[in-house]
Formats: C-alpha cells, structure tokens, sequence
C-alpha cells in the first residue's frame, strides 16, 4: 500500500475509531442519563473517579487496564453512595450533594497524584483530564493481504480493543433492558409496582458509565466524556419524542461527531498554516456543541424556529377566524360597514381570508362570502355553545365566560360542537340573549 | 507518607504567618479567598444553584484562551492578567446566558443544559489550548495553571485581590440584605412585592463571577467549585437564618483555606488547592455528624429517644390491657408472656423493664411487674389515648372496627392534651364516656 495509506491506517485511523466508539459509547448510556435528569451524575462520575484511577495505578504499578477499570468502578459506587447520604443526612439538594462530594474526591485525586508522583509513579494529570488521542497507533504490516491476520490484529492499540468492547457491552445491554430502562426512566413508581427493580437498574447504569468513563479517559478524557454523555442524547431528544428512535438518532450523531471532529483537528490548522493539529478530544466537544446547537434551532417539531414558526402561523389562522366572527356578528346587528384593517397581523389575516374565498372587499369595505359565512357561524356556534355549558355545567357568571369561549372557539371541531349541542339540551340562545346559529 | 514530620516549633511558625514572607502571603491569600468564596457561595447554594457556580467555572478556559490568543495577535504579551481575568469573565457570563437561554427556550432540563454547556465551553477552551500551545510564541506555558491553579505561587497582589473580593462581597451583601435574603427564599413572593429579582439575581451571579475569577489563579477551575459549595453546605447544618450562614460560610471557607495552605507548607509534595479542598471536605464532615439539630449525631439520639419513649409507652400499655381483662389492674404480669405477644426479643423487655422500674413506673420481680401509682397513671394515659384514637376512626372515618389498632399504636405516642380533648368532645357527643373506654377490637392472641 500508499505511504500514505499506510500512514493514515497506522495513525488517524485508530485513534479516529477510538475516539468515535467513546463518543458512541457514552451517547448510548447517556440517553438514560438525560431522561433520569442525571446528566450531572455523569459530570459528578468523570470527576470523582481520578482517585480509584490513580490507586488503580498505583496498586499495578501501570497504566494496565483492569487494576485502573476496577478502581475506577469502584470510586463510581462511592461516588453514587455518598451523594446518596450527603442528600439524605446532609438535607442537600442533589446538585449540592454532587458538588460536595466530586471536588472533595477529585481533590484526592489529585493529593495521591503529587504523592505517587513522588515516588516516581508517573501519571500526567493533564492526560486523565483532557484525553491522549493522539497517542493511539497501530503498526500493521505494509501490504493490504496481510492486514486481517491474526497476527496484525493482536497488535491493536489496547485503547481501541477496550472501547470497542465498551461500546459492544453498552448496546448489549441497552438492548437486553431496554424494557427496564425505559419504564424507570419514564416512571419509576411504575417500574418498582411491576417489579423491575429500578433500584438495581439505575445502579448497573451508574456502574456501566463509571466504566465507559474509564474506558473514554485516555481517548477523549475525563472532563470531556460529560460532553459526550450529554450532547448527542440532547441533541437527539430535540428531534423525537420516542426513545428508541432518540438511542437511534443519537448513536448516528455520535458517530457523525466523533469522525468530524478528528477530521476537522487534524484538517483545519492547515487554513491558518500550522502543522500541529489541534486537540482531537476539544475538537469533538466541539462539534458536539455545534451538533446540539443546530438542534435545538432546527429540530422540526422541538426547535426554536420551527415553533416561532408555528406560532406565527397559528396566530395569523387565529385572526383570521377572529375576523369572520367579528364580520359575522357585525352582521346580525345590521352595523355599519367594518373601517379599514390597520396592523400588521390583522392585515395579513384578512389576506389570508381573502385567499380562502371567505372574505371579499366590495364599495363597502370586507364582507364575508357564503363560504366565510358557513365557517363564521361554525365558530360563532362554538362559542355560544361553550358559553352556555360554561355557565350551566361549570356555574360559571355569564360575564364571565366570554374570554374562555373566545379561546376555546379555535380549537373546537364538529364533533366536540356536537357534543356541546347535545349538553345544552337544545337551547337556542347563548347566556346573554343571543341566538346559537343553527347546523 | 511524608519524609519526616514538621517539628512543633515549625507547625506554630506558619500558622501565625512567621515562616517567612512567602508562606505567610499564601496562607493570607487562601484565608482571605476561603471567607469570600464561603461566604459568596452560601447565596448560590441558598438559591439552589451550587451547580452553576460549576458551570461558571468550567466556561472561563474559553475565554482566558481567546483572550490570550487576542493579544498575542495584537502583538501584546498575551500574558497580562486583567485581560485574561476579562476574558474568563465574558465567557463565564457567557456560559451561564447559554445555560439559562437552554432552561427557558428548550424542553431540556436543567442538569442536562447545564452538563453540556460546562464541557462543550471547556472542550473548546481545550481546542484553543492546543492551538495555543502550537504557537510559535514562547509565553503560552502557564495557562494550564488556570486549570490546576498554583497557590504556593500566590503573591502579595493576589492576597490583596482576593481580600478586595471579599470587602466587595460583604458590602455588596450588606447593602442589599434584606433583598438577598427575600429572594433566596421565596423569588415569587419577592416579585410579587416589588423586588426587582432579575436585577438581584444578576447581582448574585456577578458576585459568584467575582470570587469564582479570582480564585481560578489561586485554586484552578475544577477545586473553585469545591470552595463555593463545601463550606456553604457546612454551615448550612448550623442554622437556618440567611445572615448567619453567609457569616458561618465565610468563616469556614476561611478555615478551610487557613489549615489548607498551612498544611501544605508544612508537609511536602501537597498541591495546596487540593489540600484547601481536602480540609473543607473534612470540616464539612465534622459539621454534618456534630451540628446540634441538623447533624447525624443528634438525629440519631433524637431518633433513639422517640423509638425508647414509644417502646415504653406500648409497654405500659401491654401492661394495663394485660390485667385490665379481669379488673385487677395492680397485679403482676408475666413479662415473658408479654414480650412473646408483643415480638420483642429477650433483651429488649428486659432493658425496658429495667429502665422502667429506673424510672418508677413499674415495680419488677421473679419475672412479674407491677405497676407503681405512677406507672398505673401513666399506663392509664396512654390506653386511654390509644383507645380514644380508635373509637374516633371507627365513628368519624367509618374503619372497621378490626383494622384501628395499627393505627392508633402509632398515633397513641403524639396526641396532645389539646388534641385529647377534642376528641373527648366529639367522642362525649355520641354518649357518655368512661375513664378508660373498653376497647372496640378483642384484645390478646397473635398482634402483629
């Protein structure tokens, strides 16, 4: 192969799908996360388990995979049992609790560091924060045939085995659970009533995000796996209300996240000239960011333009219906013709009737035609209606139901007017003396 | 452990700030940023947002990073603190804007705007690092010490900074008291009254922005949360009202930094943020087993108290019902028999007939106790209560007769005079009432 090829199999590429699969990883258990309203847990976790890494550390005397995971796993249930006591004995709100009790163990951390340090044990802190990915590689062979041997395979970077196991174990479980999942983070009373132990559930979830914590420090760091838990799952919940479609959307995020954002570190200092790419963990976060920002602009359903654009085309429907009544009931007491629509929103209204054929402008200004007077008598017979049952079911004052009629008039279809016919026993005229149109 | 432990000589030199100026400029300046972030970090605690002081301090990387890089790029020395401190201090702002605008225009909840907000800031702080560190320039190195913070480096400005902080803090607090005090406890009711909250709240937050700034330097981002909410939450055991814990605060954050920083000049190889951290964690312990009404001790003797009262209250009762059933209420019962109907062990009716007969209430032989006129009154009492309790659910709630007694075992214990004597009135109304009603439910055989 290429030398180039060669060099992008041995260095970007395995430092590229470590950190994808970290990324993916903590997306998956982080959408449970969010819907518990535990994001902060993960924030809590990543700080407080530097003590259990460097004991870890310490006790194997490396940087050896299962002292650093048992330790790690260990600090997260201390971590979950001491916010439990501090918020139960200690009367704390939760994110109180969590702040007590990370920085008092991130602290220690930090203490048994220095001290290992002095007996030249040597663990960079600045490595455990913010990630080492740039120093994942791989050494395969220099030809294509022989690069899925065995032999090749077993040289793999340790980080990359480890995260891809990680992110194998999240989806199993996610999968084997998802029922119990579900219902304890929906509704926990529920899931206790019908006997899915939340209790044990929420607790293999905290155990598993301490591990994928562990197994994400050397990629993307400890700090920055909070990004991950959050960002993508938050992202994804912006886009749909069901939660296998949100596990779905956000895992495709996640890896969109963790490709793009080590292909910009790497790609992007060349538009300003430097060599050096720049940290591939921050630059993930990043993008991250920049992933959740969109979504919570753009989502469709959830975003914030497209409910200012709903609004908007609601409250110009709602005027628009607004003006038939008004030209409707104008009618009934022979008043002289409407003045002139003035504002902007009462404008657009009248355009908006206009071009339904239900109003038109003659000499004497806008008048409602036979199809505007079918729908004004509709919501007029809405509104008269819902005052009637107010006052009569609700016991109501009838000066006091005109505003609730004039907001339930939108939002009432043929059979709910059906249904307000019937409640009225026939009446034909609404509290303050007015007659309800007929069918 | 340590190579060898500072003499005694020694320990007392640094503690009253003699061990030479340095030590005694550190020891000042973590004293002094302890009282203010104590102190400052009480109102973010009282006001239930701890975890934005966190927020804040993860969102600063971001903006020291730009600021350096801004006038390094204007051909400054891009080491200049008040930039620097300027520029944490916008994107501090910045973060919390985001994290409220999230709260309020999204259907995210607060730990998840809050959660992503702190680490996407901080990962592009992070960016800006690396980018900075592959500058040609040679003045980049140092900036990471707004992470991890170098306190044994503090210098006399810095103490003076730290102690404006906290002279700004308490007269900010000092004039705005009463304000502060409304809006921590109830927001509503304050803008219900005219208090401009919004205004208060940013008020607060800048405060937070303050300390939290400063004492990036001092302690680095990640411990400056640790000093904000530790000692607010100790002090917080102590007492409920706001002026006392924001003094309390400030004089355990003071603590924590004095012993902090001592020890660390004392015991090699200690970086001090962390041992400030350490000590706050430690008088946050201390607070939270011995303060007198919230602590874990008392509530536990409290605890043991009531559970003592309630044990020898249904004693004296298992007594009275006992003999009650063939009128001779002064004679001896079998305490065997008693424990047996009632599931306590061995040891625990003999500790309570030995407590009571302590206290005069019961007269114990040869496995029989008796009662004395006081333990009669007493036994009487509570009978009383309990069966009053229960003639009341079955006639006002309508229980059957049979599922009252559970209820009244636990009531029985807390019925006031007052209360007592309502229910005599209602019960009186229904027909005459004796001393001790007779029992609505068969009384013997299997209790639960």
């Amino acid at each position: 192969m290429s030398p180039a090829v060669h060099e992008f199999i041995s260095l970007d590429l395995p430092a590229m799908l470590t950190g994808t699969l970290a990324v993916l990883t903590c997306a998956l258990l982080g959408n449970f996360l969010l819907l518990k309203r535990q994001s902060l847990m993960g924030d809590a976790i990543s700080h407080s388990v530097l003590p259990g890494l460097v004991a870890g550390f310490m006790v194997a005397g490396s940087r050896a995979t299962l002292p650093m995971f048992v330790g790690a796993a260990i600090a997260g249930l201390v971590t979950v049992a001491l916010v439990g006591l501090v918020r139960r004995f200690g009367k704390l709100e939760s994110g109180a609790a969590m702040g007590v009790v990370f920085s008092v163990l991130f602290a220690l951390g930090v203490v048994l560091i220095e001290r290992g340090a002095a007996r030249g044990v040597d663990l960079d802190p600045n490595c455990v924060l913010n990630g080492d990915l740039e120093r994942v590689f791989w050494l395969p062979p220099a030809s294509w045939s022989e690069l899925l041997t065995w032999g090749t395979m077993a040289q793999l970077p340790r980080e990359l085995v480890t995260l891809a196991i990680m992110a194998a174990l999240a989806a199993a479980l996610i999968c084997v659970f998802f029922k119990e999942l579900r219902v304890s983070a929906f509704d926990p009373a529920l899931a206790a009533a019908v006997g899915m132990r939340p209790g044990l559930v929420n607790l293999m979830l905290m155990l598993v995000v301490a591990a994928a914590v562990v197994a994400s420090f050397e990629a993307v760091g400890s700090i920055l796996v909070v990004a991950m838990l959050v960002c993508p799952p938050a992202a994804a919940r912006m886009c749909t209300d069901r939660l296998a479609p949100q596990v779905w959307c956000s895992a495709a995020m996640a890896i969109g996240i963790g490709l793009g954002g080590y292909a910009a570190a790497v790609h992007l200092p060349s538009l300003w000239g430097s060599e050096q790419s720049l940290s591939a963990a921050g630059m993930m976060t990043a993008v991250a960011g920049m992933v959740l920002a969109v979504a919570i602009v753009a989502s469709p359903r959830h975003g914030v333009l497209g409910r200012a654009v709903r609004r908007r085309t609601a409250a110009v429907s709602i005027a628009r219906e607004d003006l038939l009544a008004n030209l409707y009931r104008a009618s009934e007491i022979g008043a002289a013709p409407m003045q002139p629509v003035t504002g902007a929103l009462a404008q657009r209204a009248l355009r908006q009737a206009i071009e339904r054929g239900e109003v038109a402008i003659d000499s004497r200004g806008p008048r409602l035609t036979g199809l505007g007077r079918e729908a004004a008598a509709a919501l007029v017979r809405a509104h008269r209606l819902w005052e009637s049952y107010l006052v009569r079911h609700a016991d109501l004052a009838p000066d006091h139901v005109h505003p609730t009629a004039m907001d339930l008039e939108h939002i009432t279809d043929p059979a709910m007017t059906r249904k307000l016919a019937e409640a009225s026993a026939g009446g034909t005229v609404d509290p303050h003396g007015r007659p309800i149109p007929p069918v | 452990m340590p190579e060898a432990w500072p003499g005694f000589d020694e320990v007392v030199r640094v503690l009253t700030l003699r061990a030479g100026h340095n030590s005694a400029v550190v020891v000042l300046a973590a004293t002094l940023l302890g009282i203010a972030a104590g102190s400052i970090g009480s109102l973010a605690l009282l006001r239930k947002r701890a975890m934005m002081g966190d927020c804040l301090a993860h969102c600063t990387l971001p903006g020291i990073c730009t600021a350096f890089l801004a006038t390094v790029w204007l051909g400054g020395e891009g080491r200049s603190l008040p930039v620097l401190l300027l520029g944490a201090t916008a994107s501090g702002i910045l973060g919390v804007l985001c994290v409220q605008g999230i709260i309020r225009y999204t259907r995210l909840k607060e730990d998840a705007a809050i959660a992503s907000v702190l680490s996407v800031f901080f990962g592009v702080g992070i960016v800006l690092l690396s980018a900075i560190q592959s500058l040609a320039t040679g003045n980049q190195g140092g900036l990471s010490h707004f992470i991890y913070g170098q306190t044994a480096a503090m210098s006399v400005r810095d103490a003076a900074m730290m102690g404006g902080a906290a002279l700004v803090a308490f007269a900010v607090s000092a004039a705005l008291f009463k304000e502060f005090r409304l809006v921590c406890f109830d927001d509503r009711f304050a803008a219900a009254i005219g208090v401009r909250v919004g205004a208060v709240d940013l008020l607060m937050m800048g405060l937070v922005v303050l300390v939290t700034v400063i004492g990036l330097q001092a302690v680095g981002l990640v411990l400056i949360v640790a000093m904000l909410i530790i000692p607010a939450a100790a002090a917080r055991f102590w007492t409920e009202r706001f002026g006392r814990v924001f003094v309390l605060a400030g004089l355990i954050g003071g603590a924590s930094g004095y012993l902090g920083s001592t020890a660390s000049a004392l015991l090699p190889r200690l970086p001090a943020g962390a041992v400030i951290v350490l000590s706050a964690g430690t008088l946050f312990l201390i607070c939270m087993m011995v303060a007198p009404s919230r602590g874990i001790i008392a509530g536990s003797l409290r605890l043991m108290r009531l559970r003592l009262r309630i044990a020898t209250d249904h004693y004296l009762r298992a007594m009275y019902e006992s003999a009650e059933i063939d009128g001779a209420v002064r004679r001896r019962v079998p305490i065997a028999a008693m424990a047996r109907e009632r599931g306590w062990p061995g040891w625990v009716a003999r500790g309570l007939t030995w407590w009571l007969a302590r206290r005069g209430l019961i007269v114990a032989a040869a496995g029989d106790a008796g009662f004395t006129d006081r333990g009669l009154e007493e036994g009487r009492r509570i009978t009383r209560n309990h069966r009053l309790w229960e003639e009341f659910l079955v006639t006002h709630a309508h229980l059957a007769a049979s599922h009252v007694d559970r209820s009244a075992d636990l009531v029985e214990h807390s019925l006031s005079q007052e209360v007592v004597e309502a229910l005599e009135t209602a019960l009186r109304q229904r027909g005459t009432l004796p001393a001790v009603p007779p029992s609505v439910h068969p009384i013997g055989g299997p209790r639960a």
